[in-house]
């Protein structure tokens, strides 16, 4: 067993995802090999070198890594791929942008969004937006992998004794080139590694009301999240978006509001450790899956929720 | 321009699926199908194309069994040109031999761009354009959310983590579809009637000449532990005070 782990980062800092995937990577097997493909990320690498399971880093640099296109990176991945049986990636934007490039060119199956390792073989992944769980077993000699980040915690980092070199890049495809980025601002923690995630819904009304989330989420270092129907209403950014269709979270505490809970929400959010709801419909599916619902009023609910919070913090 | 989507038949976005008896896979018999949510954005992008006069023929392709041209004539309907359905009736396909299928549309129909769903909203794969990409050594603009289209090149925005991209591709190009690209029109009945003039081709995928063995094996499908509901609180000072001392998470 021999596998490669492509590590997600922006080429300062490693991503938290990178460490889920290293522990889906552990229960495969010993021999870990991380890739970082970037511009100017040795740094980046050597933080890798800190992570105890971690037996190898490679560390491809050049310009046309840097913004991880697609046709570069798997280019480079097929490379260097025979040396490995399993190869992984979180399944991030750019995991799932890149890894079924390989597969194709490798001949090979792709297993996406694994949440569970039976054997070196066979996975567990959700299908129908994650309303049944597939176990499924491959029979390619190479196992191309995206791991679901919330369903494996985080590898530790210490006892770390691997070695650390570079790699020659393939030259640049050429045939696709960044153009421009949008980044959606905020001193929130990202919503995927958040501990607490504030999310809000239809029932919002519009966008400035969001507002009153963000007073709570302040409060508790929270990330802020939406519904997809929240975020179709133009009330917030798709990248705000959970569910289905969005963004997966299993934060220790995810407060719902004005949101009904619908399947494909329920899909991003319900392996969270704790719920909690706030809807003034008690018939609401969301309180299905709450620990603690509260039918209520959002906009009388939620400031005073503010209120409550500084109530706790003061006592 | 000539524009090739790829249209999935899918268990319908409001079903609530139910798994088989016996555990191997989920009870599709007599359940509402309709075109996968994804594609039918991919349809809509390529009519809007169009209608912008950039495109002189759009081509809608669907691999799998014989009703799948219900799903082709639902996107004649919404505007496409032409169908073509490659049927395949016994083997269950997978997003690699689906990939294999559309290369070898796509080198018979020579399309300069083509557009599908990121995912489908069965498997959840979300890997038949980028293989498709692959395998025709084309650049991709995964889970777009604008296409600009130029003569030799297409800018397409991608929904990325923590905001958008906007990537410059060489044409040809394959483009996978994310919700906000655009709204899918309804369909009239008189484009339904329209519709059902227009050029259907079926062939078999055993004509293509192409591998499609599938290459995972589904042991089992199970349901996923229900999360208990819990109880109702009847303020928030009550809220916050189950959430501190016996959630312990605030």
């Amino acid at each position: 067993m021999s596998i490669l782990v492509i590590a997600e980062h922006d080429n300062i800092a490693l991503k938290v995802e990178t460490l889920n995937t290293i522990t889906a990577a552990e229960q495969i097997g010993h021999d870990i090999t991380v890739l970082v493909a970037g511009q100017g990320c040795y740094a980046v690498g050597e933080s890798v070198l800190k992570i105890g399971s971690v037996s190898r880093v490679l560390v491809a640099d050049a310009p046309h890594y840097a913004r991880q296109l697609a046709e570069n990176v798997s280019a480079l991945i097929l490379n260097i791929a025979s040396d490995y049986t399993h190869i992984l990636a979180p399944a991030t934007a750019n995991g799932k942008n890149i890894l079924p490039r390989v597969a194709a060119m490798l001949d090979v199956a792709q297993i996406s969004d694994i949440m569970r390792v039976e054997s070196a073989d066979t996975f567990v992944r959700p299908i129908y937006a994650g309303n049944v769980l597939a176990t499924v077993k491959s029979k390619d000699p190479i196992k191309i992998i995206t791991v679901r980040c919330t369903a494996f915690s985080a590898a530790t980092i210490e006892g770390g004794l691997g070695s650390i070199e570079s790699i020659i890049p393939v030259a640049d495809l050429g045939i696709s080139n960044f153009f421009s980025q949008q980044l959606t601002k905020s001193d929130r923690p990202e919503l995927t590694a958040a501990r607490v995630v504030v999310s809000g819904g239809r029932g919002m009304g519009k966008g400035e009301n969001f507002k009153l989330l963000e007073d709570v989420a302040d409060k508790l270092g929270a990330a802020i999240g939406a519904s997809r129907a929240a975020v179709d209403a133009g009330f917030a950014p798709n990248d705000y978006q959970v569910g289905q269709t969005g963004k997966v979270v299993a934060p220790e505490l995810y407060i719902a509001v004005g949101i009904s809970g619908a399947i494909q929400h329920l899909a991003g959010m319900k392996d969270s450790k704790v719920i909690g709801a706030i809807n003034n419909d008690e018939e609401a599916p969301i309180f299905q899956v709450a620990d603690y619902g509260l039918v209520a009023d959002l906009f009388v609910a939620m400031p005073e929720l503010a209120k409550e919070l500084d109530n706790l913090a003061s006592r | 321009m000539k524009i090739l989507v790829a249209v999935k038949r899918a268990v319908d976005y409001n079903v609530k699926v139910r798994v088989k008896a016996d555990y191997s896979g989920v009870e599709t018999a007599n359940v509402k199908m309709s075109m996968n949510p994804f594609d039918e954005i991919a349809v809509e992008e390529a009519i809007r194309l169009q209608e912008a006069g950039k495109v002189r023929e759009i081509v809608a392709v669907s691999i799998g069994v014989s009703a799948c041209q219900e799903t082709l004539r639902t996107a004649l309907a919404m505007g496409a040109d032409r169908g073509i359905l490659v049927e395949e009736n016994e083997i269950e396909l997978q997003p690699l031999a689906v990939a294999k299928i559309l290369k070898s549309i796509v080198e018979r129909e020579q399309p300069n761009l083509v557009i599908l769903g990121k995912q489908s909203i069965d498997d959840d794969a979300n890997q038949t354009g980028q293989m498709l990409a692959a395998l025709l050594s084309w650049p991709q603009g995964t889970f777009a959310s604008k296409v600009e289209l130029g003569d030799y090149s297409v800018n397409v925005t991608r929904e990325i983590d923590g905001g958008l991209e906007t990537l410059t591709l060489n044409l040809p190009a394959v483009i996978t579809t994310d919700l906000r690209l655009n709204e899918p029109r309804f369909v009239k009945l008189p484009n339904i009637m329209k519709a059902k003039k227009k050029v259907l081709e079926i062939l078999k995928s055993t004509d293509l000449g192409v591998d499609i063995t599938p290459r995972l094996m589904t042991l089992k499908v199970q349901e996923p532990p229900k999360r208990q509901a819990g109880i109702k609180v009847d303020t928030v000072a009550a809220l916050v005070d189950k959430l501190h001392r016996e959630a312990q998470v605030i």
